[in-house]
């Protein structure tokens, strides 16, 4: 067999195995989209048929009209908003630190961030619903945002960063009476644009999907979230299949937007946690 | 000059430090410890604590319930890790071709990763549904007979898996992508003209090259499956018969159902000293594995 030839089965082999596993990852979308356009009737009839006898677009209207959905989705918004803009203000603070400034206690400090990132949520779901709860937060979005705000992965990810940009840049500003401050901001920050972007994204997913801090912190209807509020459907509208993928749909499309526009940040971002993790 | 540089560098470290230093001191180690402390009291959260020593410990491995989710979180972990590693990395191998649509690929098998396992779930709930779900329909046509997935203890914890692997297939071809695109292709062509092609170069010339890609996904995809949670609670609930419950689960309804704060701490200590043994044997498996070039 020629080497070409080969190499032709090869990548026919590949595509085809590559196009069968799209269409097992697509096939429970597509669905989705198909049972948003049903009434209950189509729903529940079998075989099922991708379009029922017609089409329902007042899923749509009516996942307005049932639950909440503006309210937790700006709920959503700001807890996001506010976790993503804190995260990378503390995160570039603390990783200038820890790869420019030169203090005593540097390494050991850095271990210490480092041991962080392994800690499991979990364990400390406990202590800090006490913190919520003293602080009389339990039920407010603060309760969601305060301790997301500080990320040691994400501290990790900004030094990692910083080693990269020359430090004679930083040096050369110094001598022109640029303080630290200004180093950090004027110089460092704008040249780690890509990281910035790919942090802000992942904490934005993060935060967005993040189910079991809303189901323990929140309780009443006026500060659900997105994923808290379609928990709670679950139960009141399990049946109803065509108003539940309305929903979910409506709740994914922001995130989906947000991708297909940084499509390759998100692409740089992990191949930056993978290599570098 | 140099100490008077560390000095001034000193001050402002404390600046740019002090936002992380608090958040970290208040949000993770208080936490940390006084979770520690909770796992020896018995506590219902309003009363005072009671010093009860190891007991809660020692009553996790007597507690039947106990070790079944303990049980179905190890089978999940080891079911899920090897499945994920594997497919995903062929199809990452696949993927790192001259071939057309490769946006269009990565485009797609990412999608269930930005979406929240939350809405995910409930996708997976309608389609795993016994007499009107895709799932069994398909099994029907090809000639099976329904399977009550949900409702069945011997279907309900692969239920999860599946879910799960589904869900983080995107996120570790990719990872595994940018681990191949980092071997120099010098590589590859050296390999060919010793003869070594296909599956073999694949083995023994790719992988020990990206060792650390591997470290690193299989330690997250650990971590991630010790810790599976949401899809959990909104497929299954648990159920049927705590078939499909897990440590997460456990603790969640030790704390937030049944009050029993010092219990709970103590599964979450089990859990994280676990994850974090998992962790070692990896490295270490990986640091001595002859998986690398001589």
């Amino acid at each position: 067999m020629s080497r070409k030839l080969k190499q032709r089965i090869v990548k026919t082999v590949s595509v085809v195995i590559l196009l069968i596993g799209a269409f097992i990852i697509l096939i429970p979308f597509i669905w989705m989209v198909s049972t948003s356009f049903k009434g209950i009737g189509d729903v529940f009839k079998y075989p099922p048929k991708f379009f029922g006898s017609e089409i329902k677009w007042q899923n749509y209207p009516a996942v307005f009209e049932t639950i909440n959905f503006w309210g937790m989705i700006k709920n959503t918004v700001i807890v996001t908003i506010v976790v993503a803009v804190g995260q990378l203000l503390t995160s570039s603070m603390a990783g200038f630190a820890f790869s420019y400034l030169e203090f005593r206690g540097r390494e050991f400090l850095f271990r210490f961030f480092l041991f962080a990132i392994m800690i499991p949520f979990h364990v400390m779901l406990i202590p800090t619903f006490v913190i919520m709860r003293n602080l009389k937060l339990l039920n407010s979005l603060w309760a969601l945002i305060l301790p997301c705000i500080i990320s040691p992965l994400s501290i990790f990810m900004m030094r990692q960063s910083f080693l990269s940009v020359p430090r004679s840049l930083g040096e050369a500003a110094a001598i022109d009476g640029c303080t630290p401050f200004g180093i950090w901001w004027r110089i460092f920050l704008p040249l780690s644009k890509p990281t910035l972007a790919t942090l802000a994204i992942f904490s934005f997913m993060q935060t967005w999907n993040d189910f079991i801090r809303p189901l323990i912190f929140l309780n009443s209807n006026k500060k659900m979230t997105l994923t808290l509020g379609l928990y709670n459907m679950i139960g009141n509208f399990a049946t109803d299949w065509g108003l539940m993928m309305a929903a979910v749909i409506l709740s994914i499309l922001p995130v989906f937007v947000f991708y297909l526009a940084l499509q390759d940040f998100f692409v740089e971002g992990i191949a930056l946690t993978g290599l570098k993790g | 000059m140099k100490a008077k540089k560390l000095k001034k560098d000193g001050r402002w470290a404390i600046l740019f430090l002090a936002p992380a230093i608090i958040g970290l001191a208040i949000f993770t180690l208080y936490p940390l410890i006084e979770s520690l402390h909770i796992s020896f009291t018995e506590w219902d959260l309003f009363s005072p604590k009671k010093f009860i020593g190891v007991n809660n410990y020692v009553k996790f491995f007597h507690d039947a319930t106990g070790l079944k989710v303990f049980k179905n979180t190890i089978v999940f972990t080891l079911v899920v890790v090897p499945l994920q590693l594997v497919t995903t990395f062929f199809l990452a191998v696949a993927l790192n071709q001259k071939i057309r649509g490769v946006r269009f690929f990565r485009g797609a098998y990412f999608l269930p990763t930005i979406a929240s396992m939350v809405s995910i779930s409930i996708v997976w709930q309608w389609l795993f549904n016994t007499d009107f779900g895709i799932i069994n329909y398909v099994i029907k046509l090809l000639g099976g007979s329904a399977v009550n997935w949900l409702t069945n203890p011997k279907t309900s914890l692969w239920a999860i898996i599946i879910v799960s692997c589904w869900k983080g297939t995107g996120y570790h071809m990719m990872i595994f992508l940018a681990g191949l695109q980092s071997v120099p292709s010098t590589y590859y062509e050296a390999a060919e003209l010793d003869g070594c092609t296909g599956f073999s170069r694949l083995i023994r010339i790719v992988l020990p090259l990206i060792k650390p890609t591997v470290l690193y996904s299989s330690i997250t995809c650990v971590i991630n499956s010790m810790q599976v949670f949401d899809q959990v609670m909104i497929i299954t609930g648990g159920g049927p018969a705590r078939s499909s419950s897990v440590m997460v689960q456990y603790l969640y309804e030790n704390a937030f159902d049944y009050y029993k704060m010092g219990y709970a701490s103590a599964i979450g200590w089990i859990m994280a000293i676990f994850i974090f043994v998992l962790s070692v044997i990896q490295f270490k498996a990986m640091d001595n594995s002859d998986f690398s070039i001589e």
